[in-house]
């Protein structure tokens, strides 16, 4: 590189003037205010939870305090781990039955007209039919427990990403089609070339939206099949000790049901940045 | 998809100038009475660079559509000089229309792909044809990486990386700047000659179609139908200094008048 003695090569920090430094300093902020405002948050619910209970004098069985909570899940964690496994296991199958059923679905559905006009009515009616209301006849018909848990969660779960992979495989660009018909494409490179990654964000959009319905669908159902013993989950324990005024325990369950929902969501989310990163507008960054 | 079953005679036997394709008294109406074509009868030579002409709704893409055989005649017939397989014809739409999931080179491979013929020599071609439309740096890069004009080099490059005999161009360059339109211009031209293939180009300006075009197809709208024909005389290659002679003012004015002409005075038009 030249270095040209008109221009003074006083300092070699690039020059910003107020407005940018200003906007830095806002981006510098709000990126560190993302985690650590909702962490703020939190310790003051926490302490404020804490300072009622005590100041007040709430009794156990009616609200517990933090602390009771976190120790009395260190204390039942071998009876929850259990519950909490089985209600792992049917949300995590029911998500994958939702992905297989209703992405499969999805594809039938663009493959011929009279299917989708035929049968997407009845995907609607099953999606509109409050679970809690077919839940103790799916219990009548599956012996199984865990098969009548998974028929419910995969009830609610598999809809939106019907529709959402539905409407995704519909809307490559036309211009595209065409192209794909000048160079003479078959049914199956269009849907594998064209059709499928057009639909991906679709796709993963319905995807996050499932993952917290599939375990909303498990706990539901099982508040629906009451019947505790081998293989019951958290939502059991949550009944079974709210029979028994085990308030503490309720929470402890409570608290590994919300942290489930978070790691799904959070693992769902890094899965469609890492799909889409590369392409797709919603994972893009971009300047002010 | 395109049979050649309906084959025309050459023109010529020493093979100057043959009919790559005729449309003959061609109709289509959509519905049951929205004529978007009446009567279209159209000759293609090879080698030719023609030019569609005129005003929106003239059913100058819809004419395009047929000759791509996306669409069928209502009436009449389109009958092609040689047989044409897949990968004899290409099109270039208005919008880039990159996959926004492919990088560049795999947006260019799409038709070998679909082919079934991903060859390392496709490959070699798909990146030979990057490097002529100068983007040989960028094939790596997504299209979102790319300014309107450099995604329309890539669908150009797409369009030619299989060595088409007929390019069909649907107001490639409308959605562009100036400046980039009349780069884009001159490198068609400069592509077009290096790779030996016929474009039928729509559009609706008159200063593109007179510095592209050996012919220049002028349309008229409601019902869509074709006016009458010119020839643009000024010999190839045509550079800048073509765009700023006489000859091609001349030519201009001839076209502008032949279209207001053709629009019978219709002063809505642009």
């Amino acid at each position: 590189m030249s270095i040209d003695p008109a221009v003074p090569m006083a300092d070699s920090a690039p020059v910003l003037d107020r407005e940018e430094a200003q906007r830095l300093r806002a981006e510098r902020l709000s990126r560190t205010g993302r985690w650590a405002l909702p962490i703020l948050v939190f310790v003051l619910v926490i302490a404020g939870w804490h300072w009622l209970v005590t100041a007040k004098e709430i009794p156990h069985y009616i609200l517990p305090g933090p602390g009771l909570v976190a120790s009395t899940l260190w204390q039942d964690f071998g009876i929850l781990a259990g519950s909490w496994l089985v209600t792992l296991t049917v949300t995590g199958l029911a998500l994958l039955l939702a992905v297989v059923f209703g992405g499969g679905l999805a594809i039938l559905f663009t493959q011929s007209k009279w299917i989708e006009m035929s049968f997407f009515p009845y995907a609607v009616v099953l999606q509109v039919t409050p679970i809690v209301a077919i839940a103790p006849l799916i219990f009548i018909y599956v012996d199984s427990k865990i098969a009548g848990l998974l028929i419910c969660a995969w009830i609610v779960a598999f809809f939106p990403i019907l529709s959402n992979t539905t409407l995704g495989l519909n809307s490559a660009d036309h211009n595209l089609r065409d192209l794909f018909s000048v160079y003479g494409a078959s049914r199956w490179q269009r849907l594998r070339y064209l059709q499928l990654p057009a639909a991906l964000p679709y796709f993963l959009g319905g995807l996050r939206i499932a993952g917290g319905l599939s375990l909303i669908g498990a706990v539901v159902a099982e508040f629906v099949a009451g019947s505790g013993g081998i293989g019951s989950g958290l939502a059991f324990r949550i009944l079974e000790s709210s029979y028994r005024l085990n308030t503490p325990r309720m929470f402890a369950a409570l608290t590994l049901i919300v942290v489930t929902g978070v790691a799904i969501y959070l693992v769902l989310s890094w899965v469609t940045w890492m799909l889409l990163r590369k392409w797709h507008e919603s994972a893009l960054k971009r300047d002010a | 998809m395109r049979t050649a079953t309906h084959t025309v005679p050459s023109a010529t036997a020493d093979g100057t100038s043959r009919t790559l394709l005729a449309m003959q008294n061609v109709d289509k109406i959509f519905g049951a009475d929205v004529v978007a074509l009446r009567n279209m009868t159209l000759d293609v030579q090879e080698g030719d660079f023609l030019s569609l002409l005129g005003p929106s709704g003239c059913g100058k893409s819809t004419a395009l559509r047929l000759i791509a055989g996306l669409s069928q005649p209502t009436r009449g017939a389109i009958r092609w000089g040689t047989p044409m397989a897949d990968g004899d014809l290409s099109v270039v739409f208005q919008e880039p229309t990159l996959m926004p999931w492919a990088t560049v080179i795999d947006n260019v491979l799409l038709p070998f792909r679909i082919a079934g013929s991903l060859t390392d020599e496709a490959r070699d071609r798909a990146r030979d044809m990057l490097a002529r439309v100068g983007l040989a740096a960028f094939e790596g890069a997504y299209p979102r990486e790319l300014s309107g004009g450099m995604k329309m080099r890539v669908s150009i490059a797409r369009a030619l990386v299989t060595r088409p005999k007929l390019m069909l161009m649907d107001e490639p360059f409308a959605a562009l700047d100036e400046i980039t339109r009349f780069k884009l211009n001159d490198d068609l031209l400069q592509l077009k000659d290096s790779m030996d293939c016929t474009v039928v180009f729509v559009t609706h300006s008159v200063f593109e179609s007179v510095f592209l075009s050996n012919r220049i197809v002028i349309m008229a709208a409601r019902p869509g139908r074709v006016i009458r024909e010119l020839a643009v005389e000024a010999p190839y290659p045509r550079t800048e200094a073509f765009r700023t002679s006489a000859e091609y003012a001349a030519q201009c004015r001839a076209a502008s008048d032949a279209l207001h002409e053709a629009m019978g005075g219709d002063v809505g038009v642009h």
